[in-house]
This record gives structure tokens, sequence and C-alpha cells, in this order.
């Protein structure tokens, strides 16, 4: 289908829906946990990276609200800001805290985590993207062609720094350890579609979750026999699925303050 | 021997002097006096720190910005703050080369206050309006001291300050399109511009510095024209500042926090209430409101990260 077709089935709509709050709520998420470390990054030359990524990532979430604007399903900006948290769909590892303390006072970040969640998560970002590239939904399809440019940068950037630092210091290789299994125990719900895992599978606007699972597992394998590591495997602790809404309080907090002045008065103009 | 010597330091020293009077390009590996290096390393190091330090008022409000389109301006204009700060240090590390010192040094002297940042970025911010403020007045501000510089002896600063200016036209529209919008809104977001000027103006007329070293005890002006880094003087920068915003900021309807401000036709300069150069001193000695919090915060993620940079000091095979 595409966008000059008219008729749409409410399944279909409901579909895309709910595939593009996954991916606008994941970058929405993933842009505020990265700007949080602006001015904190572990060198200067790391900070201007960092935050490009970060503000790019912003830019990917902002064109996936305005697809979902464009389907009639509300404004982008009251979409990224007022929906509370029971109504996120962004997986459970985007809205964790970098580490001890909050943003505006004097926080105890955790560089091996920022490493980690990044790389995992923007190989993972990549493997969507490229599916998407071919998706039903040709709006979709010619934003991800979009975002897959800048990605590759990303890629990059956090594949480099995650070989670097487990193969670097017993200081380095210990905190990057513990860092892979605190994000793989919330890793499940990356590359779930929660409850709208048939629908959205059945209307071919992306591959299926298992063969996404693999070809990222596939992807990351060379990374870790080059380093002598296995690729880490998923958790079997039950965990919550943000995709149905399952969140932390931490996402509760993000939202707080994400929209703090946009709440002021949600009706003026800023 | 000694006369001798001091014979072709004195031809060195005329040498020098005359190629800054041609309006030659000194660059970082020519001969320089010292005075000319302290000066350049004194004035660059602490534009640098600055732009690295102003990412901290502004970062507070990245999250906050009120729309997606306002969030992706902060963050572009953030992390521009901070490539200038990147390129500004690299400038001055070429220069402190001589004495051994590197970005180390630079930091440490940050931390342990040999190093000031700009007196506008020891100050508190309280609301968007202050976003909107900092781009369009404090970068506006800075537009004005770093523009006269651009044709500066030093060829790396003038080079580096080509760009920065650039960008910084842009920091000064993106903050003038917040102004605007709250100017154009509600009566809220109307009080909420009146308010942050009124608490951020008189750091905007310290951030000229004062108009002669008697005003404070030390003003470097006189070494930075002596050497054509610069050609105008605090006050010139001050009187240009007022010329291009009073106007402007009258035009949105704001009130300017000084009763006193009076254009003189005779003269052609304002005549305003002098801020208080004592709680200027003060601030610059990091005793402003934020001083310690943003220095802290800075220092506690420098230890918090030695162990990522010494674990990028192993070379990886």
């Amino acid at each position: 289908m595409n966008e000059n077709e008219t008729v749409m089935s409410q399944e279909y709509k409901d579909a895309i829906t709910s595939l593009l709050f996954q991916l606008a709520d994941d970058d929405f998420l993933y842009a505020y946990r990265g700007s949080e470390w602006l001015g904190l990054a572990p060198h200067i030359e790391e900070d201007v990276a960092s935050s490009s990524i970060s503000q790019d990532s912003m830019g990917h979430a902002a064109m996936f609200y305005k697809l979902l604007e464009d389907l009639g399903i509300g404004n982008a900006d009251e979409l990224a800001h007022s929906r509370p948290a029971l109504d996120r769909k962004n997986s459970v590892l985007m809205e964790r805290v970098n580490g001890e303390g909050y943003y505006m006072e004097t926080p105890l970040y955790d560089w091996a985590y920022q490493v980690v969640r990044s790389y995992f998560y923007t190989q993972a970002k990549k493997i969507k993207i490229d599916s998407l590239c071919e998706s039903s939904y040709s709006p979709l399809a010619d934003t991800a062609v979009k975002v897959k440019m800048e990605l590759y940068y990303h890629r990059l950037h956090w594949e480099t720094w995650f070989k670097q630092l487990l193969s670097s210091t017993d200081v380095a290789k210990k905190k990057m350890d513990e860092a892979i299994k605190k994000v793989m125990d919330d890793f499940n719900d990356v590359f779930s579609y929660g409850n709208e895992k048939l629908l959205i599978e059945k209307s071919r606007l992306i591959s299926s979750e298992e063969i996404l699972r693999d070809k990222w597992k596939a992807s990351i394998e060379p990374v870790f026999t080059a380093l002598q590591m296995e690729v880490p495997k998923l958790s079997d602790k039950p965990t919550k699925n943000g995709r149905n809404g399952e969140h932390t309080q931490d996402l509760e907090e993000a939202i707080r303050t994400l929209s703090e002045v946009y709440k002021f008065d949600p009706i003026a103009t800023w | 021997m000694t006369n001798l010597h001091n014979a072709a330091e004195e031809e060195q020293l005329a040498h020098f002097m005359q190629r800054i009077e041609r309006g030659d390009k000194i660059e970082a590996d020519d001969w320089m006096p010292e005075e000319y290096r302290l000066t350049l390393i004194r004035l660059i190091s602490m534009h640098g720190i600055s732009e690295i330090m102003g990412a901290l008022p502004e970062k507070e409000w990245v999250p906050k910005a009120p729309s997606l389109n306002r969030k992706l301006g902060i963050m572009a204009k953030v992390q521009d703050e901070m490539g200038h700060g990147q390129l500004l240090l690299r400038v001055t590390e070429d220069l402190l080369l001589p004495y051994g010192k590197n970005r180390g040094d630079i930091m440490q002297d940050l931390f342990n206050g040999n190093l000031k940042f700009h007196n506008v970025f020891h100050m508190e911010t309280k609301t968007w309006a202050d976003a909107g403020i900092i781009g369009w007045l404090v970068d506006g501000a800075a537009i004005i001291t770093q523009t006269n510089m651009l044709n500066a002896s030093y060829g790396p600063y003038a080079r580096a300050l080509q760009r920065i200016c650039a960008e910084e036209v842009f920091h000064a529209q993106h903050g003038e399109s917040i102004i605007m919008a709250l100017a154009e809104g509600t009566e809220e977001q109307k009080a909420m511009i009146q308010e942050s000027l009124d608490r951020w103006w008189e750091a905007l007329l310290m951030f000229f510095g004062p108009a002669s070293k008697e005003t404070t005890g030390s003003s470097k002006q006189d070494l930075t024209i002596k050497y054509k880094i610069r050609t105008k003087t605090n006050e010139e920068f001050r009187q240009l500042f007022f010329d291009k915003y009073i106007p402007r900021i009258l035009s949105l309807g704001l009130r300017i926090p000084d009763p006193t401000i009076r254009f003189d036709e005779e003269s052609k300069l304002w005549s305003y209430k002098q801020p208080d150069w004592n709680e200027f001193k003060k601030i610059i000695k990091n005793g402003g409101p934020r001083s310690h919090a943003r220095l802290n915060l800075r220092r506690s993620s420098y230890e918090n990260n030695a162990w990522v940079r010494d674990a990028l000091s192993v070379k990886v095979t």
C-alpha cells in the first residue's frame, strides 16, 4: 500500500500506528538519555560527536511522530510530550537512567553503559531500518532511507568505542562486562512488537521479530568473535515489555522533564 | 655576551612588531614575544573554556525545550558551542607547547580557579525564556566582541573565529526566534521574557568587561589592542551592543531594566547605570550563583570518566 491509496483498512492503520509509536518513542527516549550526557562525556571531542548523534536521533523521532501526525493520530508535539507513560511504546532499555543522579545536579553517569546501550540499540535500529526500507507503507520506507544515511555513522562510532573499551584496561573490561549484563537484562522487548506482533507482521510493514533478532545476532557476532567473547544471551527472567506500555519509574521522570515547559501551556505557541 | 643577546632579542622583537604593524598573520611556529604568547593563551583558553562551561546552563534546557523543533534547535546549538570549545582548546594547546602543558593542564587550571570563564555562565537559569535570552543577547554580545577579532594578528585564532562567528549568527537567530514566539504569545509568556531580561541585564553589561583597569584593578584590553588582536575597547563594544539591541528590545514591548539609560545625541553615546563591578570581580573568581555547582559538575564528571581516558591510552591491535 502507498500514500496514494486513499483507502486503508483499519487493521492496517492500527498496525502502522503501533509500529510508528514504537519507533518514535524509542528514539525520543534514546535522544533524551544521550542529551543528558551533554558536557559530561569523557572528553570534548566525544561531547561533540555524541551530541550530534543525540540530535540526529531526536530528528528521527520527530520524523516518526510526523508520520503519525500525517495519519491523523494527533499533533507531533503533542504525541511526543503529552502521552503518559502507560501509553508509551518504547523499549524499557531506552528509558533507563544513565547512572546515578539527576542531570540537573551532579550525576555520576556510567560511560560503559552508554557505550553498550548505544551500540546494541544502534545495531538493532540498523537491522530494523534496513527492513523498513522495504516496508509496505511507502512513507515509512522513504523515512527509513533518510534515517539509514545517518545511522551508518552512529553505528561506526559506537562500535569503535565498544571494541576499544573491551580491548583496553582491566577496569574498562570489568565495567563493560557489567554494562553488557545490564543492557541484556532489558533487551527482550527491543525486537518485540508486543501485543501487536501478529498485526504488524501480517501487514508486511517490517520483518518478523525472530528474523530481526537473528540478523542482529549475526551482525554483532564477528565483533564478539574478534574480542574472543560470546554474543550475550537474552535474559530468561520475566521482563517488562515496553511495547505494551509496561514501564519503570525512570520513564515517568523522563516524561516529566521532557514535557515540563510544554505542559506549562500546551495550547501556547513556543 | 649578554648585551649581544639582548640586542638580538630586541631585533627579533622589533621585527615581530613590524609584522604586527604590517598586518601579517603570526602562526603557531613563528617566533613571538612571551607577552604576546601569554596574552593569547589567557584570551583563547578563557574563550574556549567559556564555550564549554557555557554548554552547562543551556544544557539544562535541552530536554525541556517545549517542542520537537525547539529540542532539535537547542541540541544543535549546544553541540556547536562544544565544537567551538574544542577548536579553541586545540589553538591553545599549540600555544602551550613550549611550556610542556596540555589539555589536562587546562582542565586542572579550570578546576583550581586559575582559568576563568565568562561571567554570564556563572548565572542561574530559571525559565525557558533564559534559553532565548542566552541565544539572543549573550550570543549577540559575543558576536560583537568576536567579529572584532576576525582580523586578529594570530592566524590560528582568526581562522577559528571565522567559523565560530558564522555559527554564532545562527545561534542568535535561534535565540531571537524563541524570544519572538514568547513575545507574540500569552501574557505569561511575555512576563517570562521580561523577568528573564531583568535578571540577565546586569550580567550582559558585565560581559564586555570594565571600561578601564581602574574599575576592577586589571584589564587586558590594552595588550590585546597593542598586538592587534582586537581594535575596540570594552566600552566601545558595550556601546555597540546598546546601539544594536536596545531598539530591538523596545520594539518587542519589553522594558530595559535601567530607568536611567538614555542616548546622548551630542556624544552619540549611551549613558547607563554601571553594573556592580565588585560583584563582577566576585563572579569571575568563581563566586557567582552557580560557579561552584557548574565547576563541581565538570570536575566530578572529569574524575568519574578518568577510567575511560586511561582505557583510550591503550593501543588496540
